[in-house]
């Protein structure tokens, strides 16, 4: 296994509350990895320590090391917004930034000035929209705010505008339960296209969401991780007594 | 056997009754809340028939354009206190709104929560200090410092602009007026551009700081365009504020009724020119009829600017 991000001895806390016990676990490069547990088990602040968010809490806390490629991006002397470049979130609700849809999906690129010029721009634009299925019902109003889009199209704009400023791996928080069936069938097309070349990590509420969208499985429960494997593993043969229950639908 | 369905039963006396008194609370209610309202229009009209003796002898454009004030010889040239108070007024909003607007986005973007729930109610508690405190403290402290420290270092360097020449010896002084009221008004400025940007989700900022935006980018582009209309009718709020304040400026602000050319002017606002003299000489012909005027005035500027800003508010905080 080609191992994209690798999380050692990982403690998390909310003040004195502990969310994430020793979590040890590796996420492989260009599949898609299921984070599946009941609520409340720690699966937002389990993604969260992979693009530095959950130091936006006050008094949340962090031990351990999560390597990406091998760096540790806990280290002082890493950048934490290169860091945010290179891993993206999908969050669980869509939030249109207030400005156009063109510039909604610039704004990344304008932040790191990863254009030379308003032709290059241009392009990258049209390019990230397709990339996320939303081009051909927007082309007519770039120029337009983006929070005249349906829910489900701001989750696509969402998602290329993540794109567009070229992450390597893409987080989503249950980034389908805000929408509607054909919304999030959208959604889930477009990971499984991007799955070769964007690493993703999805946390999912529903079962039958990751059994369709998972390689790779990481089971939590109560802030520890129970299992994680290969997704044909897990679902029809898991090694732990708990995993069994959930995945019978017993809490 | 299958029990009868109930039918609702005829309306019954009590109930009638009942739906009386029911809808008589409800007008009452109404009628009570009306009261401010109906002040406001009370005293506006009020105002203006006392105003109205000296507009059959003067036209309103020859009064409000008028630059001399000598009610002895029947000159009432209001200029120099409508001038007065703008210029301090506008000085004052000028000095407290970047601090203010600094503060704010310091105790909701950046502090921690425990900085913030220090620092909230202090802030607060400037608000709640009397005019006449800050009137003392002006007088103690603002004055000196403008006349001994600030109009000699200005005046050497910036003279040559007539907004900083001085040809007074004193501190008291548009300048010292406006810090003054710059003080006063900030917690009002602070706490409105505050719960502004705490309208702001959490995930709007952290769809920006998501693909790497610096926390200054975020405020910069994100939340800042967002919020500006509303910051800036918090702010002509705190300036409708400022426009009415009395007492503290009256006590440093030197009340000469002159048109004033440079911030270490004195100057005369039209609050402080009705609270010196009202009551005063009210045997010169259309002394009363003046002053009333003036109150009038000033009452119509700052209802605009409130009215104004409130509109403006209401949208955005809903
Ligand atoms: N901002 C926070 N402050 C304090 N406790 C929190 C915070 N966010 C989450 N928690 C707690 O941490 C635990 C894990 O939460 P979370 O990671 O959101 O779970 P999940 O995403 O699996 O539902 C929960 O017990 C939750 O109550
Ligand atoms: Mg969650």
């Amino acid at each position: 296994m080609n191992t994209h991000i690798q999380v050692n001895n990982l403690n998390a806390w909310y003040g004195k509350q502990p969310a994430l016990k020793e979590i040890n676990i590796e996420i492989p490069k260009n599949q898609i990895t299921v984070i599946m547990g009941p609520s409340g088990c720690g699966k937002t602040t389990l993604l969260k320590t992979f693009n530095r968010f959950l130091e936006l809490n006050d008094g949340a806390k962090i031990t351990g090391e999560v390597l990406v490629n091998g760096q540790d991006i806990y280290q002082p002397d890493v950048d934490v917004t290169e860091v945010r470049k290179r891993i993206g979130l999908l969050a669980q609700r869509p939030y249109p930034l207030p400005m156009s849809i063109y510039d909604n999906v610039a704004y990344g690129m304008n932040i790191h000035r990863m254009k030379k010029d308003r032709l290059g721009y241009k392009a990258s634009v049209k390019h990230y929209l397709e990339l996320a299925g939303l081009w051909d019902e927007v082309q007519k109003r770039l120029h337009e705010p983006a929070t005249g889009l349906s829910i489900g199209q701001q989750q696509r704009l969402c998602l290329a505008r993540g794109l567009a400023v070229e992450p390597e791996v893409i987080l989503g928080d249950e980034p389908t339960s805000a929408l509607d069936p054909i919304s999030s069938q959208h959604i889930e097309k477009k990971l499984l296209e991007l799955k070769s070349q964007y690493t993703t990590v999805i946390v999912t509420h529903t079962l039958r969401q990751a059994k369709r969208l998972a390689d790779h499985v990481i089971f939590m429960y109560m802030g520890e991780v129970v299992e994680a494997g290969p997704a044909r593993n897990v679902f029809t043969n898991p090694q732990q007594e708990r995993t069994r229950q959930y995945l019978e639908g017993l809490f | 056997m299958e029990k009868p369905i109930p039918l609702f039963s005829p309306i019954t006396p009590a109930a009638v009754s009942r739906r009386r008194a029911d809808s008589f609370a409800n007008r009452a209610f109404f009628m009570i809340t009306l009261i401010p309202v109906a002040l406001i229009f009370i005293i506006t009209i009020a105002l203006f028939l006392r105003f109205l003796p000296i507009l059959r002898e003067h036209s309103l454009w020859e009064l409000v354009s008028g630059v001399t004030w000598k009610p002895n010889k029947g000159e009432f040239g209001f200029l120099p206190f409508i001038a007065g108070t703008f210029w301090v007024t506008a000085l004052g909003v000028a000095l407290a709104v970047p601090p203010c607007i600094l503060t704010a986005l310091y105790l909701s973007e950046y502090a921690r929560a425990t900085t913030r729930t220090l620092m909230k109610p202090l802030l607060d508690l400037l608000a709640a200090i009397p005019s006449v405190v800050y009137g003392v403290w002006g007088m103690l402290a603002i004055v000196p410092l403008v006349g001994d420290v600030l109009r000699p270092i200005l005046n050497r360097y910036l003279g040559f602009i007539p907004l900083f020449a001085s040809n007074q010896p004193t501190g008291f002084s548009i300048l010292a007026g406006a810090i003054v009221l710059a003080v006063m008004i900030a917690p009002f400025i602070i706490a409105i551009t505050y719960e502004v940007l705490a309208t702001i989700p959490q995930g709007l900022r952290q769809a920006s700081l998501g693909i790497g935006a610096t926390q200054w980018q975020t405020i910069r582009y994100v939340v800042l365009p967002q919020v500006l209309p509303a910051i800036i009718a918090g702010i002509v709020l705190g300036a409708s504020r400022a426009l009415g304040e009395t007492l503290a400026v009256l006590m440093v602000v030197g009340n000469i009724p002159q048109m004033p050319n440079s911030i270490f002017d004195a100057g005369y606002p039209l609050p402080a020119l009705i609270a010196n003299n009202y009551g005063e000489m009210m045997s010169i012909p259309l002394y009363d009829a003046a002053l009333l005027g003036a109150a009038f005035i000033l009452l119509v500027i700052i209802l605009f600017f409130n009215i104004l800003s409130t509109i403006v508010l209401q949208r955005v905080l809903k």
